[in-house]
């Protein structure tokens, strides 16, 4: 009896999931693998077209004969890249109507045309003259013939499965000299922006977690950034930063604090002197990383306002007992209180960072020295049009990805461990 | 030892009052008034001046009489170091003075004396200034959107530091932007596609995750931790390794520039996060419930409807909320699908109104009002639900 009723639970279970599981499957997981497959191939925008044979039909009158009719059909491949094999073409016509003389690669048969047309080669073009003949001999009418629509089929290659494969994507990959570059400014944006949102979320949090009036609102206001659609933002900030007519170059030119506008989205370094050394900051990049701070401190703030509210205020009564001043409060209750929190935030944003798109491409578009991996995958795959490399860049970042979630599960593990 | 904290005290409170001066200049020189200078040395040093003056009438006069007298003060001092400004600037003033001084005006020399006085005046002022400046960064490019979409581009070229709303113009010249984004720009139809697109997702997502969420919550079958590690797993994946095979995928398909296309690449994308946030919840309501369910006769489609799906309306609602902003602000998939006007969301409208040549920036930003303000009015309105869904969806974004 139980095991017929476990048998149950077992199908409706799998009936229960399988939807979610295929539809996951085929829009996810399966696209990650074959994103392995793409990226040892040789494919370019161009070549996704799939090739396929084309015939326009003109139907002429021959002149002072209304019993006969000149049928043109205008042949060609679509596909400049690619030939089309055993093409079958098939068109109809209406009742008592022959053709009078045929090639020997077309039939005609119970008012069918077909043919055999053989193998198109790239950009081929053909035209197909036949005459018909009313059998009636009456005058023949052009419209009811224009109505029919030719057929055609034919086998074309693939290219997506084939299984010709090369090393030159990924080799190309390595061997470009951007690439150490493009890995440094990656993990330069992932870490900053990381660090910035956490340290703005403890300072947020701190702060909301004190009694003052307007706090629900002030909560509310706090996530703003991160609700909120990121083309409208990325749009405001960049109106905000403009060099000529933005607001803020022209409020600290009003203030006299810079002489001249700075083009913080489009310059790629900025030369600073501190204390007699000169630095040279990468400014494009750091305005990228401010706005993916001031976008995603919210959520830091969320998760660490939650974890603060739950820190027990005998905690505080004591240290106030034993005369801890407010620094060493933060320090030695707070800080170990919230590392938890703050470690896993650290892995989950670190990872999302990794893969942010959206704020730089929208912001600078991959300008002035704020290339990432997954700019990159955009501008390989679509602005350059090379597929396969889009693809081999995508499987750098799921490698990188791969080993960022082994860390973050690790360090799950160990935190369900301790409690 | 009291000197020191007497220094400090008058120095941090100083340098605190004319911070918050410098945030009130900033606004009012955004109302289009000229102000050039924010005074730094006279106002920091008559600060000083006038924290002494406080900690030394400390409580000796009645409080409220105090911080008026000495917000009276300040602000005449300013009123007569700054030339030709409103009377609103200088009421201004006084109201930030008034209210900084109620916020000192307990200080005396006892406090002073005691423990740690002066990290805790410290904090307390960072606390108050990091109020206003976390306020301040973050409502004013909100702030900027709405206002430009109210301008003209002759006065925003004219003075672009002038953010004040001009109501003297009438209604239908201040939403001017607004008519003919609308109108030329056919924003009505792109918000069509957007609702649409943005509601069938949580529709469909719902249908496809509540069975699943409850088979992982409750039943038992091979392989149920592999899948539910595995939902999480799949959630951290991002749409940038995806886009590619999908859009090599979809364009032989023929799904590309259709809606449906991008139906189902959401639908996918958030019903790992919906599968998780919802099993947790189902896993909370007592089992009880469900057996009383089954020895009336109800079968498992019965249980999910009658007694779980009732239930469990909180976590529906807040992981209904949360797909739809996801949708609705979703970007990069709607930039891949999409290239005909005709299916465009309004995150992709607003990208091709900005690499439209020369596009009038009052037109851009009233687009993006109208992307944005819906969202922001769902989450003040639902925000209990949505900080939840947030909470519990938060490991993507």
């Amino acid at each position: 009896m139980s095991s017929k009723l476990a048998k149950i639970e077992k199908r409706t279970a799998y009936l229960l999931i399988l939807p979610s599981v295929l539809l996951v499957f085929s829009i996810i997981l399966f696209p990650i693998f074959s994103n392995i497959w793409i990226s040892f191939k040789n494919v370019e925008l161009k070549d996704l077209r799939i090739p396929e044979p084309r015939a326009k039909k003109l139907v002429k009158s021959i002149k002072d004969n209304p019993t006969q009719i000149k049928i043109i059909y205008k042949l060609r491949n679509s596909s400049l890249t690619q030939e089309i094999t055993n093409v079958k073409f098939k068109d109809k016509y209406p009742d008592n109507i022959e053709p009078i003389s045929l090639n020997n690669k077309c039939q005609f048969k119970s008012n069918l045309l077909k043919c055999e047309l053989g193998n198109w080669p790239k950009k081929y073009r053909e035209n197909l003259e036949i005459v018909f003949q009313d059998t009636n001999n009456q005058e023949i009418s052009k419209k009811e013939l224009k109505s029919y629509k030719p057929k055609l089929s034919g086998k074309s290659q693939n290219i997506l499965l084939t299984y010709e494969f090369t090393l030159n994507n990924f080799k190309k990959v390595i061997k470009d000299k951007a690439f150490i570059d493009l890995l440094s400014t990656t993990f330069y944006y992932t870490f900053f922006g990381t660090i910035g949102a956490i340290v703005f979320g403890i300072l947020a949090a701190q702060m909301v977690n004190q009694k003052f009036f307007g706090r629900t609102f002030m909560r509310s206001v706090l996530l703003f950034p991160y609700v909120a659609p990121v083309v409208a933002l990325a749009y405001t900030w960049e109106l905000l930063l403009d060099p000529t007519s933005g607001t803020l170059n022209n409020l600290l030119i009003n203030y006299q604090i810079i002489d001249g506008p700075i083009n913080l989205l489009g310059q790629k370094y900025v030369t600073l002197n501190i204390l007699g050394f000169d630095f040279k900051l990468r400014l494009a990049l750091t305005t990228v990383i401010i706005f993916e701070i001031w976008r995603y401190f919210p959520l830091a703030f969320l998760f660490i306002l939650a974890r603060l509210q739950a820190v027990p205020k005998e905690l505080y009564e004591a240290a106030d007992v034993d005369g801890a001043n407010p620094i060493q409060k933060f320090l030695n209750i707070t800080l170990p209180q919230i590392l938890a929190v703050i470690s896993i935030l650290f892995m989950i944003r670190f990872i999302w960072n990794f893969n942010k798109f959206e704020d730089i491409f929208l912001l600078t578009g991959g300008a002035s020295g704020t290339r990432t991996l997954p700019i990159n995958v955009y501008q390989q795959g679509f602005s350059i049009g090379d597929i396969g490399m889009g693809s081999a860049v995508s499987i750098v970042i799921v490698v990188f990805l791969l080993i960022f979630m082994f860390i973050y599960f690790k360090l799950l593990g160990k935190r369900a461990d301790e409690n | 030892m009291k000197i020191k904290n007497i220094f400090t005290y008058c120095f941090i409170s100083s340098l605190f009052l004319f911070s918050l001066i410098c945030i009130w200049k900033i606004l009012v020189t955004l109302q289009g008034i000229e102000l050039t200078n924010f005074n730094f040395n006279k106002l920091f040093i008559f600060g000083i001046i006038l924290c002494a003056i406080n900690l030394l009438i400390g409580k000796k006069l009645n409080l409220n009489i105090k911080i008026i007298l000495l917000a009276l003060l300040f602000s005449i001092f300013d009123y007569f170091i700054s030339t030709n400004l409103p009377i609103w600037y200088s009421f201004g003033i006084f109201l930030i003075s008034l209210f900084f001084f109620n916020n000192i005006k307990d200080y005396d020399k006892n406090f002073l004396s005691k423990n740690h006085s002066s990290q805790k005046l410290f904090f307390n002022f960072l606390t108050l200034f990091g109020i206003t400046l976390f306020s301040f960064v973050i409502l004013f490019p909100f702030y900027m959107m709405l206002v430009t979409s109210f301008k003209t581009q002759a006065l925003l070229l004219l003075n672009p530091l002038d953010f004040s709303i001009n109501f003297a113009q009438g209604l239908p010249e201040l939403f001017k932007s607004y008519f003919i984004v609308f109108k030329d720009y056919n924003f009505g139809r792109y918000m069509l596609t957007s609702t649409i697109v943005s509601l069938g997702t949580v529709i469909i997502t719902l249908i496809f995750a509540i069975p699943a969420a409850y088979a992982v919550a409750r039943l038992n079958f091979f392989g149920k931790n592999f899948l539910s590690t595995s939902i999480l797993i799949i959630y951290l994946f991002p749409a940038i390794v995806l886009v590619i095979p999908l859009y090599t995928i979809f364009s032989q398909l023929g799904l590309r520039n259709s809606i449906e296309g991008l139906l189902i690449v959401y639908t996918a994308t958030t019903l790992p996060v919906a599968i998780y946030m919802l099993q947790g919840y189902f896993k909370s309501i007592p089992k009880e419930l469900e057996e009383a369910g089954i020895i009336d006769g109800q079968n498992w489609l019965g249980i999910i409807f009658k007694i779980i799906l009732p239930l469990s309306l909180p976590a529906i609602s807040s992981v209904a909320l949360y797909v739809f902003m996801i949708a609705w602000n979703e970007f990069l998939f709607s930039l891949m699908f999409l290239d005909r006007p005709n299916t465009f969301t309004l995150s992709r409208a607003i990208q091709f109104l900005n690499i439209g040549a020369e596009t009038p920036r009052q037109y851009l930003m009233a687009g993006s009002v109208v992307v944005t303000l819906p969202i922001l009015i769902i989450f003040v309105y639902f925000e209990k639900y949505l900080v939840s869904g947030l909470t519990a969806g938060s490991v993507k974004g």
